[in-house]
């Protein structure tokens, strides 16, 4: 009965009817305001999510290029490259992949898109600092760009010092600074979506009724919250350590750069679930979308994701097992770590029983979701043998360590959001587009990362150590495999780019539901339109509805209305 | 409380994204706190990394610390905790539509405020003109032991002038951070005392008082963790 009375507001009913010409006649929030200062001053949510898209897609671009010199690089065992430009491309690629792109890209793009969307809101919570969150990172990361291209930095991505206090030809400082100035634009993002998602909510929509990519992103904003100031002060440190050569890290200093890693990982290993929930956000969106079925265990979902935010706190000491933190401290972390692996498996375990017994469609999002779910389990077991003391010994800075964590960042969070870039698209540009090209990119990208990566834990298992540029001659054929399967991810990654642009001007116009779906999002039109609802939604049951065949739904909508 | 708003014609008050004017309140409020618990982590890992090396190196800590001027820092204690208290009573004054005593209240809190940097820049002054400034001006001499220890003596007992070095940095980073934030602090007060000097405060907004006060209040609470940690050190020493 209630499920009925929530029907009269969801899109089966408004599809079948006649409501799509009326929808296209009404302005969208992409033409109802033309010129160049309607999109750098917009304060709508929805144009500011665009503007992320398109600077994410420039920073994933550059990333990429950097990750393709150190695989060209590794080609021959003696180096491709000078040394010193090998080391400058991969802190390149690290820096620029984890703050510019791992840590914006699904909050900056979905989030500011999708969240206020979600909760049956008109905007976030507070539009005008949204729009300063996107300039204070298009600042930081031009400043980061601009450090990284004129004379670089070779510290590597974690900046570990008293090398990066000391070593004076590389561009630390700056790039400290950038670092400091994304991470206020992550924070005030952050902020923004945990206030909305408190105070914005519509009639009806309660906590659990939220759906799991909500949760995921607030999960998500709670830990930037929490996290970021830390890497913020701890940059601070060590920017004045370098300029004015007084110890607090440098342990000829009397500093202790022991102290460096425990702060700096206090952000940076919460920052590995900044980017890998709200992929898992998507995730669960779009499995129980091409499963038409209700998520397994809703609860369990959400309180695996506030435990995965929580968990991620208390093991950071798992990154220095070999830095000399001490016994203790690295039996407690290595202890805690293993629980991480908890929230995860529960994860995976609601997952797999959604799709069990589901009718699903292998649309190419949906590919996406499953190659997700699959990598992101070997990313996660793998992840056991790091924190693990006894193992960790031998695979501590391997390439074991590098595969295990590209799992989790490219074969979870860069899969987790291509599966949301397809299927939002259609709401976000009102076309559709091509579904034989999607699909074969999203084979290609999961056969070039399978490739690209596996041999590296092999690699790592024999003991070859990762951030060298050159390496034993034994390990040449894998480094040529992994390097050509990076070609081939490279041109998966690229088709996106051709097959969605094509889509903007030749796509099918899309309607505003193409996938049947269940969330408040599709109820608007296709763009949505410039205020997203022209009356305050009124929800009456949680987000996975899709037990119900449309007619079912229309049938019990017309019974229930009586009520 | 939407409908007395109208009433009073002052609609402009609610934005486009909100229902009630309420909703507008509590979402502001909640935006401050979140702010406010990121302060709390980046000015908390700032003094977690003093707190470390001051178990470590007490006596060094306590060396440097004794040659700061506590007196300045027990006057400027008085100044902060008092702006706080001028700027509460602004909140009152706002909200009971009392516009000259709001403008008052908020000219005597920028004017504590200003007398604060005031003190603290004479004596970040005095530090450099006693030599206290490492990188730039620092008297190692004033920390080393009289006469040369024995080779054999313990080293332990011996203060290291690289780590009194880095009490001073810290010194000078915290107290830079939360002097940064007072000067924000300021800035948005002088923007506020623009507004209520034009009479653009009306009980409607009194929570943009509100939210400021917030904030002040909270610069005042690190101040008040900064006194005992930094200055109140070396006091025995």
């Amino acid at each position: 009965m209630s499920l009925a009375s929530v029907y009269l507001n969801r899109d089966y009913i408004t599809q079948s009817a006649p409501a799509e010409p009326n929808a296209k006649a009404s302005p969208n929030y992409l033409n109802h305001a033309y010129g160049w200062q309607s999109w750098l001053l917009t304060i709508d949510h929805k144009r500011i999510g665009l503007l992320y898209m398109l600077s994410v897609t420039g920073f994933f671009l550059i990333g990429m290029a950097a990750a393709g010199m150190v695989r060209y690089d590794l080609l021959k065992p003696s180096g491709m490259l000078e040394a010193d430009i090998y080391n400058r491309m991969f802190s390149a690629h690290g820096i620029v992949m984890t703050f510019f792109f791992l840590i914006p890209a699904i909050p900056g793009i979905f989030g500011n898109f999708f969240i206020p969307l979600m909760v049956g809101a008109r905007d976030l919570a507070f539009p005008k600092l949204n729009l300063a969150s996107w300039y204070i990172y298009m600042i930081g990361g031009a400043f980061g760009i601009w450090a990284i291209l004129n004379g670089g930095i070779d510290t590597g991505w974690t900046l570990y010092p008293p090398y990066s206090s000391k070593s004076a030809a590389t561009n630390v400082a700056p790039v400290a600074v950038s670092i400091f100035i994304t991470g206020f634009s992550s924070i005030l993002t952050g902020l923004n979506i945990v206030v909305t998602v408190h105070r914005m909510r519509a009639p009806g929509m309660t906590w659990m009724r939220l759906p799991l990519f909500v949760w995921a992103i607030y999960a998500t904003s709670l830990i930037q919250l929490l996290s970021t100031p830390v890497l913020a002060v701890t940059v601070v440190f060590l920017g004045v350590e370098r300029l004015t050569g007084v110890g607090i890290f440098d342990p000829a200093l009397q500093g202790d750069p022991v102290l460096f890693q425990h702060m700096f990982w206090f952000y940076s290993h919460p920052a590995v679930y900044i980017m890998i929930l709200p992929a898992m956000g998507v995730i669960n969106e779009v499995l129980t979308c091409f499963s038409r079925k209700n998520i397994f265990g809703y609860s369990a979902v959400v309180f695996s994701t506030l435990g995965i935010a929580f968990a991620g706190f208390i093991v950071w000491g798992h990154h220095m097992f070999l830095a000399g933190e001490g016994y203790y401290p690295a039996l407690i972390f290595s202890f805690l770590s293993f629980f991480v692996a908890v929230p995860s498996a529960v994860k995976v375990f609601n997952w797999t029983a959604t799709l069990y017994k589901g009718s699903i469609t292998f649309s190419a999002p949906m590919i996406y979701a499953v190659g997700f779910i699959i990598l992101f389990m070997i990313g996660g077991l793998t992840g056991l043998f790091l924190s693990n003391l006894g193992s960790d010994i031998h695979l501590h800075d391997t390439y074991f360590v590098v595969a295990h964590f590209h799992y989790v960042m490219v074969g979870g969070m860069v899969l987790g959001y291509f599966a949301g870039l397809h299927y939002w698209w259609p709401k976000i540009t009102g076309r559709m587009y091509n579904e034989w090209w999607a699909k074969f990119s999203a084979i290609t990208i999961m056969v070039g990362f399978s490739f690209t990566f596996l041999p590296q834990f092999y690699l790592g298992y024999l003991g070859m150590p990762r951030r060298y540029a050159s390496y034993a001659p034994e390990f040449q054929d894998l480094n040529v495999l992994s390097s050509a399967g990076s070609t081939v991810l490279a041109v998966g990654y690229i088709m996106p780019l051709f097959y969605l642009i094509h889509s903007l001007f030749f796509g099918k116009i899309a309607t505003s539901n193409p996938w049947g779906a269940t969330g408040l999002e599709w109820q608007t039109p296709s763009p949505p339109s410039p205020h997203n609802f022209d009356k305050t939604p009124i929800v009456t049951c949680g987000p996975y509805e899709y037990s119900l065949t449309p007619e079912e739904a229309k049938a019990m909508a017309q019974a229930g209305g009586k009520h | 409380m939407s409908s007395h708003a109208a009433s009073h014609g002052h609609p402009s008050v609610l934005a486009h994204h909100f229902d009630t004017i309420e909703q507008q309140r509590s979402t502001m409020r909640l935006g401050m706190w979140m702010f406010l618990v990121t302060e709390a982590l980046f000015f908390g890992g700032a003094f977690c990394a003093y707190a470390a090396n001051r178990v470590w190196y007490p006596r060094d800590f306590e060396a440097g610390s004794s040659q700061l001027n506590v007196f300045i820092a027990g006057i400027n204690s008085l100044l902060l905790l008092t702006s706080s208290l001028t700027i509460t009573l602004a909140i009152h004054a706002a909200q009971e539509g009392k516009k000259s005593k709001l403008f008052w209240l908020l000219t005597v809190t920028i004017l504590l405020a200003v007398s604060f940097l005031g003190m603290k820049a004479y004596e970040y002054y005095s530090d450099y003109e006693e030599a206290l400034v490492p990188g730039l001006r620092f008297d190692e001499s004033k920390f080393m032991p009289a006469t040369l220890p024995s080779p054999d003596a313990p080293t332990i007992n011996q203060i290291n002038p690289d780590r009194v070095k880095m009490f001073f940095m810290f010194y000078y980073i915290m107290t830079g951070l939360h002097v940064l934030h007072m000067i924000v602090g300021i800035g948005v007060m002088v923007w506020l005392w623009l507004k209520a000097y034009r009479g653009e405060i009306h009980e409607q907004k009194f929570l943009l008082i509100e939210i400021t006060s917030l904030y002040w209040h909270f610069v005042d609470l690190v101040w008040l963790f900064i006194v005992p940690a930094l200055y109140l050190a070396g006091i025995h020493h």
